[in-house]
């Protein structure tokens, strides 16, 4: 017990600046984090021409996160696409005709569900893979071993990473509105008694290239954050198996969240700015 | 020749070291010393260019490291190799990539010259036949002699060594001893050995050099060290501590937790 002498002699003021002290730690804090991570944004911008020159490297990593996240994808995607079907028939009932069924599952998947939900999916996978294995590579020294080497780790790691994700997720997103579709199409024709006809004629009916390019637009955007926040929770870990851990899951929240945050910014960008003046 | 002038540092609130003045020939052997958490692994990193001082200066062969853009300390690092404490060999490469990267990267080498030299380096270790093979299927011993091949194989002035011993049985880490003197000799290379096995350290080093509180306190031939007058190093190379290692109060605590709720426990 601290005797009352003491208590009364600790300065007021600290106790009162305390909150304040630890705020402006925190803001500071946050900021230094946004500040380190636009560096090495913008170091992997200038590897970046050097590091895709390594063809199997690069060539390793769009395999490990291209082909290896498909399986997740498809599977992922024939529900997203049945339960859009189902959604839609049951708003339809008694107000919109069913021929309709095809446009809304179609240009809801190619512009918003495909994207965003293969990014997120995607995202968990593979932002954690790319985390948990950089951060063991920090935690272990081999990051500082390839320094020694005299090897750009940025080059050598996170431009590969970066390159493959930005590259593959237009990609698994092409398979991710495919593969809805039929989805969808699979329940209207199996539950819902729409036939193959009319749900076809729906999907053509409103059809529009420029609603896949905007939706690939966002995959590649969705590609570099899943990569960047991977690469950067990984870069920075400290301390072992439970700074991994940590990496890990600070790299998934983030990617997540700046995922559907970037999302609504991208939709208003590419659905009112670009596609709205060329109307 | 590698030059430390009055370098501090501070990790945290805790100041690593506190005014680090050495200077290493080429061409000589020398071991730094000190208890755990006293700042060796930390200098080391510094020497290599993978920390930075919070000030002070340290030069090789007289250019001056620490303000050097990123780039230039990698140019500056590639006369450099090191063996770090836990081998840190890319577990996602063969024994065989991991040698030759340096190579890989660095020079205009054909694959069938890298592996030659790959194949050199891992003789000259005393590992050959595991080329194929992943560091994690090796043992300790083998993965510091590995992460040694990677080391020497981009052919370094200096090689930095970080506990090179530490966590290997009696035998194999004489092993490694005789591989860091035999490679001194054969390559004529300068070696910086950190560690704090004393047995090495006499063994290995032309020179040693003691690291107490952030400071150097102590430098001299192995001989000298032996016949060091400074209670730190005498007590260092003796292996005493200096106080209780569990204070008083935490053995109460022990005792205590021997009876009450412990003892009926075990009964």
């Amino acid at each position: 017990m601290e005797s009352p002498e003491a208590q009364v002699q600790r300065p007021a003021t600290d106790e009162f600046l305390d909150p304040v002290m630890s705020l402006g730690e925190r803001v500071l804090g946050t900021l230094e984090e946004i500040g380190r991570f636009f560096m090495l944004l913008w170091e992997t911008i200038l590897q970046f021409p050097a590091g895709i020159r390594s063809a199997p490297r690069l060539v390793d990593q769009m395999y490990q996160i291209g082909i290896g996240s498909l399986p997740l994808v498809i599977l992922t995607s024939l529900f997203v696409g049945a339960v859009a079907s189902v959604q839609a028939a049951y708003q339809f009932q008694n107000f919109v005709p069913m021929r309709y069924l095809g446009t809304v599952i179609t240009r809801s998947v190619v512009i918003e569900l495909g994207p965003v939900l293969t990014a997120l999916v995607v995202g968990g996978r593979v932002g954690a893979s790319i985390s948990a294995e950089l951060g063991t590579m920090k935690v272990t020294e081999q990051i500082d071993a390839l320094e020694t080497l005299a090897i750009n780790p940025v080059r050598f790691l996170i431009v590969p990473r970066v390159a493959a994700a930005i590259l593959m997720l237009p990609m698994l997103t092409v398979f991710s509105d495919i593969v809805a579709v039929f989805g969808g199409w699979m329940i209207a024709r199996l539950s819902l008694d729409v036939s193959t006809s009319v749900f076809v004629e729906g999907v053509r009916l409103f059809f529009r290239a420029r609603d896949v390019f905007g939706g690939l637009v966002k995959a590649f955007v969705f590609g570099a954050i899943i990569s960047l926040a991977g690469c950067y929770y990984g870069m920075k870990t400290e301390g072992g198996a439970e700074g991994v851990g940590l990496a890990t899951t600070k790299a998934v929240v983030a990617s997540s969240v700046t995922i559907l945050v970037a999302d609504y910014f991208l939709a208003e960008l590419i659905l009112r700015v670009i596609f709205g003046a060329a109307e | 020749m590698i030059e430390i002038r009055d370098v501090h540092k501070k990790l945290g609130s805790l100041e690593v070291l506190q005014g680090i003045d050495l200077t290493i020939q080429s061409g000589e052997s020398i071991v730094i010393i000190g208890r755990s958490g006293s700042g060796k692994s930390v200098l080391l990193k510094h020497i290599i260019g993978l920390m930075l001082p919070d000030s002070g200066e340290i030069l090789v062969d007289g250019v001056e490291i620490t303000h050097l853009s990123h780039d230039e300390r990698r140019q500056v690092r590639r006369r450099f190799g090191m063996l770090f404490q836990g081998a840190a060999l890319f577990d996602s490469m063969t024994v065989e990539e991991n040698v030759g990267l340096g190579l890989r990267e660095h020079t205009r080498m054909s694959p069938e010259e890298v592996l030659a030299k790959v194949r050199a380096c891992l003789d000259m270790v005393g590992l050959s036949g595991v080329e194929k093979m992943r560091p994690s299927s090796l043992s300790g011993g083998m993965k510091k002699r590995a992460a040694l091949a990677r080391a020497i194989a981009v052919e370094p002035e200096y090689v930095l060594y970080d506990e090179p011993t530490t966590g290997l049985d009696p035998i194999t880490a004489d092993a490694i001893n005789e591989l860091i003197r035999g490679l001194q000799q054969q390559l004529r290379v300068t070696s910086i050995v950190v560690t704090h096995d004393m047995a090495s350290a006499f063994k290995v080093g032309d020179r040693i050099a003691m690291l107490h509180d952030g400071k150097v306190i102590f430098q001299g031939t192995p001989e000298e060290t032996r016949r060091a007058d400074d209670p730190e190093v005498k007590r260092f190379i003796l292996g005493e501590a200096t106080e209780a290692p569990f204070p008083p109060r935490h053995m109460e605590i022990a005792a205590r937790r021997r009876t009450g709720v412990w003892r009926w426990l075990g009964r």
